[in-house]
């Protein structure tokens, strides 16, 4: 475990030291040689190499790529490789560093997936307002087209693959795996039952792995320096280094890279700079709008999947969105929910109905038309029956933020 | 067989159907699991989710609706804590929905009400507060249907009814989270391409799609019902009609198989002709040109008298009768043994001379029986699907739904249409070929798989007979030549035949754009041809199938309500059949064939038929050449005609008899597929109205013949005893739908004919058949083709369709179809009134521009009245069915 190594780069390794539409300068700090390492192996072997890195699932969830990865690998026939650009969750904006700043290397990522799953065609599906994210990946698309990495035979291999851009149109909830592949489909963007998952029956019902950006980016170095050398950084459980995004009351919001297990603390203070102003830190959103919000006493928690598992916590898509002793947690609870109410999809009842339930008794409670400990139980009571009903995670979400905000803000009420 | 195995539900072992639906296993086994979304004829939604469980050892909740049955399951399904989820969910639910049970159409048959009844929901204790969003206005654009966004709970029913049952895509939903409605349309329902099926209004679990035409009539438990078969078409659809008092409220699919619970806008809304004020309920006698009432006695003793002094006066030939294809079987076979047994003419016919006349024939002659081969339901299993000259959309709406779900699972589907029909755009090819060029189209598809040896050559070496003179025949038609006379394109031809042939399972359709014409005959033995070369009839979801029109035609051509044959097609001229009916029916029998419609109508007009009793049928309007009908009614000496209404033709009759309608009566029906269904009395008859059956006997009576029947079902009995076809078909038995033949009470009935190339005659029969062009081309004078035909929201001549409301929300009057070159040339605009004229007759009419015809074609609906079509059609005549030529007429068209 090396969690003191600040320095720690892969996803963002290039970002901001190469001109990101610079194929040539992708090339010169090493780019494109994990493809050709990999198209060398049996993708079975490049399958292997991912699952013993024990890279985990960028986009909030976790799950291990290569097990995942090992899913679809044996199913034949005609197979996909999305990558899920998506990104919409407040506080985050970690996939655009990325594809605005090293696009190559989520292109040399999807090869490799496309070719470890034996997918012939990939597609990046971006949020639709990352106009810079949109263009940049699609002129490094032709640049690589261009020095054959994707064509019929990738870099003179026995393997066609080719790669395209699609644009998501402002809903969040396509960020949810299948509600991205619905919405690629033509179709409004509602996320589907599962089973099946998409590693089955994913795009147009063809076996599909959707991974994140950040995941995928990571491919590139776990197959050139090798498993072993992944998991020398991050922590036991969880290997490598994540994308952490800092906002709020920090003294210097900003996305930084850093092991996996790096505690709250040393993100604020030490990578951040503390609390803007040095006033007093009261706690911070971590993981996002279905994060939780953590105080003092986490502060000392290693940051990965299962540490923050096992507080009740979530690591999500990074986000530490931070509060100081002058924010009161209501203002950004109604606008948790305001974005929840806005962005679910209005399938399944309890998400359709119970976040807009949430919002009004907190607007009830707050103009004191009901008592707030009346008001909160009716809260937690719609939020824990949508945490165990809803049909997508979206509607899993509130239980977290809501419930872990209300010691602070019976904190702030008897302060008033 | 499916497996069964045993699952755990709550610690009780029970036995479930293995990949079967979970939410409907549990509920088969008893367990009345809650749910609002799932919908058992379509996919799953998971949207409620009020249908939860816990698998055994898991953390998290599943919903039952969209988990199949499998091995090792134990699962929680009504603990405390589930439950709690489901009163919270049901409380959120109640808390988007608008609650005004007190005036809702739905309240007593709404499932939320019924769940949170159920579930004792305190609306009082503010659980949660309502988050209804008041700002959304109801739809009530739709002529049909109500809807309301307030108490929608998005449950995706009604989408999913819409697109997966019916396939027509019309609503979706609208906007997300809590704004989350149903939209058709640009959020009009009225301006959407809705059809009024009302199959999402079936679906929907609570009030949110209402009925417009039953809102404030009733509430659901003040509401009678009685199961009956629809009074339109030849589906059958089978209809739960909702009554009160005299009043039909509502009406709903039942689940059966002839319909599966589908229904078109006709079956659900058009019942309303049933009150018109314009229901006769007194005999009407004519004295100086106008009717006089009059007592049953008088109008049936003077009926009685009249027809036996033309008898005595001019013989038993010179009287005739026309039968009713919308009349019960029981009432056509009264009818034809009237005719036979108390006029002792064999003139007797009905309107499925101007229908399937030619498929009876051509049908008869290669393969032994003239009617649809197989199932409703066989095209959803259809592999390739040849519809040629039925637009099935708008004649037979749920059969076209089993075709479009064929579609939808990989057939393919070939429309052979002059006119670019609904179908067409789901077709993988419309061939659109030029009016009465069908004989030629045909022809080249079989020359190409022939000359591509694509044909069975097992099943026409062993099932088959003249194959050789047959192939002599196509051989002739190359795809260059066919090209040239059907205007279609090679490609296009290639493409049809080999699909055709190759298919696994390959089923033809077809209807009256094929058998009204002066090649009817013709055109049905091509079709026949078609299907015994590529062996593609005998088995499940293949044959060819005739789309019968109305409501009863199959059956009063299985009554012998024709010229040629008794019930059963037991023909007049073979003498034992003769022998037994005279026996049987203790009168003497004609052994000459009788008249048809048209040929009546023609004997009359030459002073040759003095006498003729028309029961409810209207040739006045839905005969060829309207205007020599007219001139030949006014000669006849006598014409009785007994109706619901007084039609054209009543107008013209010298004693006219006030009936029950369909809704009104017991009775069998047999639908296009040849299954005998039930109708029951759904409302009690108008005072003064008699059953035909009644009248008919009665009417005997008064001529010397007792007929002494104490209900339908004994006339049923007669008719099993003398008719082998439906020897089975008992009153015990009819119930459940048994498909003809069924020779005896122990037989299942017959889905399909021809069961392994085991034609009815024994071999089927090859008929070399060419070309024909049609009786009356474009010239100079008349340079444009007229086709008519039907439209979904009318029926036949229209004395129901035309006094529904709702179905004349739709379409109120007629007009002609012309493309927009035409229109162009002629210098009309889309609405503007035009003169149709042929050689017959003429009509004003509202042009409609459109790019369903080809430029120099036109298209009339024949159903309206006052721009009837039929003045201008041709009453030539098919030589050997006497069907005459609806589908091409020259017709000239003018700016007025």
């Amino acid at each position: 475990m090396n969690t003191s190594d600040k320095k720690a780069r892969i996803v963002l390794e290039n970002a901001g030291r190469i001109d990101p539409l610079s194929i040539k300068e992708y090339m010169n700090s090493g780019g494109y040689e994990a493809l050709k390492k990999a198209l060398s192996m049996q993708s079975s072997a490049v399958v292997d190499e991912v699952k013993r890195s024990g890279l985990r699932g960028r986009g909030g969830a976790g799950f291990p790529t290569g097990l995942k990865w090992s899913f679809t690998a044996p199913l034949q026939g005609q197979k996909y490789i999305l990558c899920n650009a998506d990104e919409g969750e407040p506080g985050t904006f970690k996939d655009r560093l990325v594809m605005e700043g090293d696009p190559h290397k989520l292109i040399e990522g999807m090869i490799i997936a496309g070719y470890a799953i034996g997918a012939s065609e990939g597609f990046i599906y971006i949020r639709g307002e990352y106009y810079a994210s949109i263009e940049k990946i699609e002129k490094a698309i032709a640049a690589a087209e261009a020095e054959g990495l994707l064509c019929e035979k990738v870099l003179g291999k026995e393997f066609a693959f080719k790669l395209s851009v699609r644009k998501g149109a402002g809903a969040y909830v396509c960020g949810e795996e299948t509600a991205l592949i619905e919405s690629m489909e033509g179709k409004r963007g509602n996320p589907r039952v599962k089973p099946p998952f998409p590693g089955v029956s994913g795009l147009w019902g063809r076996p599909t792995v959707v991974n994140n950006v950040e995941t995928l980016a990571n491919i590139p170095y776990i197959i050139k320096n090798g498993a072993d050398a992944f998991r020398k950084i991050g922590t036991e459980k969880s290997p490598g280094t994540k994308v952490f995004l800092l906002s709020g009351k920090v003294k210097e919001p900003k996305a930084i890279e850093a092991p996996m297990g790096t505690t709250l603390r040393q993100l604020i203070y030490d990578l951040g700079g503390g609390l803007a102003g040095g006033i007093k830190f009261k706690c911070a959103l971590v993981g996002g709008a279905a994060g939780a919000f953590l105080g003092e006493d986490m502060l000392d928690v290693p940051m990965d999947y299962d540490n923050l598992l096992a507080k009740g916590a979530v690591l999500g898509s990074g986000v530490v969105m931070v509060l100081s002793e002058k924010e009161e947690v209501m203002p950004v609870l109604k606008n948790l929910m305001e974005f929840f109410v806005h962005e679910s999809c209005g399938q399944c009842a309890p998400c359709r109905t119970g976040n807009k339930m949430i919002l009004d008794l907190l607007g009830r409670i707050e103009a004191g038309k009901i008592a707030a400990e009346k008001g909160f139980e009716m809260i937690l009571k719609a939020a824990s029956t949508m945490k165990e009903t809803s049909l997508c995670a979206l509607g899993q979400s509130p239980i977290l933020p809501i419930s872990s905000a209300l010691k602070y803000y019976s904190r702030e009420l008897t302060i008033k | 067989m499916s497996e069964r195995i045993k699952v755990i539900v709550d610690g009780k072992e029970v036995m479930l159907e293995k990949d079967a639906n979970l939410l409907s296993e549990l509920r088969k086994a008893g367990y009345d699991v809650p749910g609002l979304c799932y919908y058992e004829k379509v996919s799953h939604t998971g949207s409620c989710r009020l249908c939860v469980f816990r698998r055994k050892g898991s953390a998290k909740l599943e919903t039952s609706c969209t988990v199949a049955v499998c091995e090792n399951m134990d699962i929680e399904l009504f603990t405390a804590d589930i439950e709690e989820h489901r009163k919270n969910l049901l409380q959120l639910i109640l808390a988007s929905h608008k609650h005004d049970c007190m005036t809702c159409e739905k309240s007593g048959a709404c499932e939320l009400e019924a769940l949170a009844y159920r579930y004792g929901l305190d609306l009082d204790s503010e659980i949660f507060p309502s988050i209804v969003d008041k700002t959304l206005k109801k739809d009530k654009s739709s002529p049909v249907l109500c809807y309301d966004p307030q108490k929608c709970i998005a449950c995706y029913r009604c989408v999913k009814a819409c697109d997966e049952i019916q396939e027509k895509h019309i609503i979706d939903m609208d906007g997300r989270s809590f704004h989350t409605v149903v939209s058709a349309g640009y959020n009009e329902w009225g301006g959407s391409d809705c059809d009024g099926c009302g199959e999402c209004l079936q679906a929907c679990p609570v009030g949110a799609i209402t009925s417009k035409t039953a809102a404030g009539k009733g509430r659901h438990w003040e509401l009678g019902s009685v199961i009956t078969t629809c009074e339109y078409c030849g589906v059958g659809c089978q209809l739960k009609i909702y009554t009160k008092g005299d009043e039909i409220i509502k009406v709903e699919g039942v689940d059966a198989p002839a319909n599966r619970g589908r229904l078109c806008v006709k079956g659900r809304f058009g019942h309303d002709y049933i009150r018109s004020p314009e229901r006769i309920t007194k005999p009407l006698i004519k004295e100086n040109g106008a009717f006089r009432e009059a007592s049953w006695d008088e109008a049936l003793d003077l009926a009685a008298k009249k027809f036996m002094d033309i008898k005595e006066k001019n013989g038993a030939n010179a009287l005739g009768g026309l039968a009713s294809a919308r009349c019960t079987n029981e009432e056509n076979y009264i009818f034809q043994k009237f005719i036979r047994s108390v006029f002792g003419t064999n003139n007797v016919d009905h309107c499925a001379r101007l229908c399937h006349a030619s498929t009876v024939a051509g049908l008869a002659i290669t393969f032994g029986s003239g009617a649809m081969t197989n199932t409703n339901t066989g095209f959803e299993d259809s592999d390739c699907i040849f519809i040629i000259g039925s637009n099935t959309t708008e004649t037979h709406p749920v059969i076209s739904t089993f075709v479009k779900n064929a579609v939808r699972k990989g057939a393919v589907l070939i429309v052979a249409d002059p006119r670019r029909i609904d179908l067409a755009r789901r077709a993988k090819v419309h061939l659109q070929q030029r009016n009465g060029s069908d004989v030629a189209l045909v022809n080249g598809l079989m020359h190409i798989i022939y000359k591509e040896n694509l044909h069975n050559k097992e099943f026409i070496e062993a099932h088959t007979e003249g194959f050789k003179e047959f192939a002599e025949v196509i051989e002739k038609y190359t795809p260059e030549k066919v090209s040239k006379l059907t205007g279609i394109s090679e490609e296009k031809l290639y493409f049809a035949a080999r699909a055709y042939a190759k298919a696994k399972n390959a089923s033809i359709i077809f209807s009256m754009g094929i058998t009204q014409h002066t090649t009817g005959v013709d055109n049905v033995m091509s079709l026949a041809n078609l299907a015994m070369i590529a062996g593609q009839i005998g088995r499940h979801a293949t044959g060819v199938n005739p789309l019968r029109g109305q409501n009863n035609v199959q059956g009063a051509c299985d009554m012998g309500a024709l010229p040629n044959v008794y019930s059963g097609y037991q023909k007049v001229v073979d003498a034992p059949v003769k022998e037994k009916f005279e026996k049987a029916w203790n009168a003497k029998m004609d052994d000459k064939v009788g008249l048809t419609v048209v040929e009546m109508m023609n004997a009359a007009g030459e002073g040759k038929l003095k006498g003729l009793y028309i029961m409810g049928e209207n040739p006045m309007v839905s005969d060829p050449n309207l205007h020599h009908v007219e001139e030949s009614l006014k000669k006849l000496e006598l014409l009785v005609v007994q109706d619901i209404f007084l039609t054209e033709t009543a107008k013209l009759a010298h004693i006219v008899l006030p009936v029950t309608a369909t809704l009104e009566k017991d009775g069998t029906f047999t639908n296009t597929e040849r299954r005998v269904q039930v109708i029951r009395k759904v409302l009690e008859p108008l005072d003064g109205t008699r059953n035909d059956w009644e009248i008919v006997a009665d009417l005997a009576g008064r001529m010397g013949y007792k007929m002494g029947y104490g209900n339908v079902w004994d006339i049923l009995k007669e008719i099993n005893a003398l008719t082998p076809i439906y020897g089975g078909m008992t009153p015990e038995r009819v119930p459940s739908g048994l498909h003809w033949p069924c020779p005896n009470a122990e037989h299942p009935g017959t889905p399909f004919l021809h069961k392994d190339g085991n034609f009815s005659k024994g071999k089927g029969t090859f008929k070399p058949i060419e070309f024909k062009e049609p009786a009356e081309l474009p010239d100079g004078k008349y340079p444009y083709t007229l086709s008519t035909g039907r439209i979904l929201c009318h029926y036949h001549t229209g004395t129901m369709s035309r006094k529904v409301d709702a179905l004349n929300a739709y379409v109120k009057e007629g007009y002609v179809e012309i493309s927009a070159s035409d229109a162009a040339k002629l210098g009309i605009q889309n609405g503007a009134k035009v003169k149709v004229a042929s050689r017959r007759g003429e009509i004003i009419i509202t042009a409609k521009i459109t790019d369903r015809v080809v430029p120099g074609s036109v298209f009339i609906p024949f159903h309206f009245v006052e721009t009837a079509a039929n003045r201008l059609t041709n009453d030539a005549l098919d030589p050997i069915a006497k069907i005459p030529e609806f589908k091409v007429a020259a017709c000239n068209i003018e700016k007025v």
